[in-house]
């Protein structure tokens, strides 16, 4: 009876957003799955039914939206499937509203989701920050934190991992957030994060991301630590080459890959190659010797292949396996 | 006055939009920007390098009734002389549409006194206020107008719906600072020679800082076909290009550095180079392969065009240092 709400079992990448009510669920899953324009969320109508979302990526997807005013413990609601088949719980706390209902809130799902499924990854989205100011926000996290932490004590659950992010819709945080999200839920990850060592070791490349297309979602990166400028100039990168190219394409179904290089002035190179299933591979290259067209591209050209074939050679064991 | 000095004055009602669009075009910012940016105090004055050997004055005539009297009384000297360009930016979503037309009307007189020689442009500004199916609507109504209103002092105007949360600005500003542009036939017709021997899809020239386009051309075959209708390309690209490699500027700017150049090897077969033509200028070519074309010959062929847009520098830089 509630099979429409309940995934379809094996795979475990479904992530389910959860939260009270007006804390931002819907203008999240607008802004990063379906690229609308953060102002524009004003004008959203609040959501009254759980619905889900499937988006194909290097892993199915599904993202399933439970409505803030909805009380999950009515018996005749199957909450039990419904925690069972999900592999990331994220909970949206408005920062800029009283979130002490929400901590309960949250505090009562974790307990039954834990139960319920003890692998679940709990994920806090402290939301909304774009409106306080920058020392508030690390005090806000702090205090919601010690808040969280204090209430699952209460109910006797000890050692727990609840990971926290404060993000805003208006900025990158919340890419960022939800990238880090996803990348606990590829099975692949360890493999794909050192087969992106192994290239940047190879290819001088200073940083590089495997980045969803369409949500600007990174998959996967390099074991280097993330600058969140550099993954801003990466995944706007993208944007600007996909605009460009939208120009002047006609009719005609598109289906050479794309490739955009750019020389900067400091030396540095953008580099952007389209991967399997809406995924690509962009990266900062370091480019010492200034010279332009020096056999480094193509080096960097040859090595990006290999990687993209081990790629797609991952994709599809992993497709046997399922 | 040297004549590569060209005086334009950007005039209108106090928070019409005159110093964001400025922002905008001249000083790279955002349209999210401009929301920082105060009311204007009496003139700002910029001056700006346009293609080598030209200057823009460009006059920011703060709007609000206090300086507006004085520039049409004590300053009407100062200001109205040796002007080339007046701009003259109308809010469409004013409440009061008789003061601003009043303004209008002492400008053009001062204008038709001082420098009767002198190019006016409208930009009915904001239009992102006005509902889509209604913008043609009243962007002739207004137009006619205030053509009718300036039909005494002789001025031909040029008007432009503009809004800066769109490409819209980046047409209307393209299309003055042409006008300002002595030799545009000459960038003109070196383009097509360019072209004959690129034989590319289009060719397009812009100005370094603003990206403006100041030229372009399509391809051989289509200017032998002569109706321009079979052209099903969006109509806006250019407009849509000078947004999106501002866009590029401005992401780039968190890494302290500017590009270079650009290559894009697109979906369907299409390439693009952005890359620098002369020190005022990017040149931005756009190829379609030949679908029998070896993989190989692509790679050469990208190479063979910017040595291409190497050469072709010489020219260029040869069109724009003649006074």
């Amino acid at each position: 009876m509630e099979a429409m709400l309940v995934p379809n079992g094996s795979s475990n990448a479904t992530i389910l957003l959860m939260g009270l009510r007006r804390g931002g669920k819907s203008s999240i899953c607008k802004v990063v799955f379906h690229n609308m324009q953060p102002l524009d969320t004003l004008y959203l109508e609040s959501t009254s039914k759980p619905t889900t979302e499937q988006f194909q990526s290097l892993i199915d997807l599904s993202v399933m939206e439970l409505p803030g005013q909805l009380n999950y413990f009515e018996p005749n609601y199957d909450s039990e499937r419904l925690f069972q088949n999900i592999g990331a719980l994220v909970y949206v706390i408005d920062s800029q509203d009283e979130y002490l209902n929400a901590i309960t809130n949250l505090s009562m799902i974790i307990e039954y989701a834990v139960k319920v499924n003890p692998k679940i990854n709990i994920e806090v989205l402290i939301h909304k920050i774009d409106g306080l100011s920058e020392d508030y926000r690390l005090d806000c996290q702090r205090d919601i934190m010690q808040r969280t932490g204090d209430e699952l004590l209460d109910l006797g659950l000890e050692g727990i991992q609840v990971s926290f992010y404060l993000t805003s819709i208006f900025d990158h945080s919340i890419y960022e957030a939800f990238s880090r999200i996803v990348q606990k839920l590829i099975v692949e990850l360890p493999y794909l994060e050192s087969m992106l060592d192994n290239l940047i070791e190879n290819s001088s490349i200073d940083k590089i991301f495997l980045f969803d297309i369409n949500s600007k979602i990174y998959v996967a990166t390099d074991s280097s630590p993330v600058d969140i400028q550099t993954y801003e100039v990466c995944s706007e990168f993208i944007d600007i080459t996909i605009d460009l190219d939208n120009l002047y394409v006609n009719e005609e179904t598109s289906s050479k890959e794309i490739k955009s290089i750019s020389y900067l002035n400091n030396g540095s190179i953008l580099y952007l190659k389209q991967m399997i299933r809406g995924l690509a591979l962009v990266g900062i290259i370091n480019n010492e010797n200034k010279s332009e067209f020096s056999n480094n591209v193509t080096l960097i050209d040859y090595n990006v292949n290999l990687f993209k074939n081990g790629l797609k050679k991952m994709w599809e064991s992993s497709r046997i396996s399922d | 006055m040297s004549s590569s000095r060209k005086k334009l004055l950007l005039m209108g009602r106090s928070g019409s939009g005159k110093s964001s669009m400025r922002s905008i075009i001249f000083s790279n910012y955002s349209a999210f920007d401009t929301r920082r940016l105060g009311a204007t105090i009496d003139v700002e004055h910029s001056h700006l390098r346009f293609l080598g050997n030209m200057t823009l004055n460009l006059w920011d005539c703060g709007g609000q009734d206090v300086f507006m009297d004085n520039y049409f009384t004590t300053q009407k000297d100062h200001i109205f002389k040796f002007v080339q360009v007046l701009i003259h930016v109308f809010d469409v979503e004013s409440k009061s549409i008789n003061k601003d037309i009043e303004i209008f009307i002492k400008a053009l007189t001062n204008l038709q006194k001082h420098s009767p020689d002198a190019k006016v442009f409208v930009l009915l500004h904001k239009m992102d206020l006005v509902q889509v199916d209604k913008r043609d609507e009243l962007f002739n109504i207004m137009m006619d107008k205030l053509q009718k209103i300036s039909n005494p002092y002789q001025f031909k105007l040029i008007g432009f719906p503009t809004s800066i949360w769109n490409e819209s600005l980046y047409k209307a500003w393209s299309q003055i600072v042409c006008s300002l542009i002595p030799n545009m036939n000459l960038f003109n017709e070196n383009l097509i020679k360019f072209n004959s021997i690129l034989d590319a899809e289009e060719i397009i020239l812009f100005e370094k800082t603003t990206f403006l386009v100041i030229s372009s051309t399509n391809s051989i075959k289509q200017q032998q076909l002569q109706n321009s209708n079979s052209d099903n390309l969006d109509p806006k690209r250019f407009e849509k290009i000078s947004n999106v490699i501002k866009t590029y500027k401005q992401s780039i700017s968190k890494l302290r550095t500017n590009f270079n150049n650009l290559i894009i090897k697109g979906s369907n077969d299409t390439q693009f180079f952005i890359d620098v033509l002369t020190d005022n200028m990017f040149i931005m070519i756009i190829m379609k392969d030949k679908p029998q074309d070896s993989k190989f010959v692509n790679n050469k062929e990208e190479l063979i065009v910017l040595e291409n847009i190497k050469a072709a520098r010489k020219w260029f830089e040869k069109i724009e240092s003649v006074k």
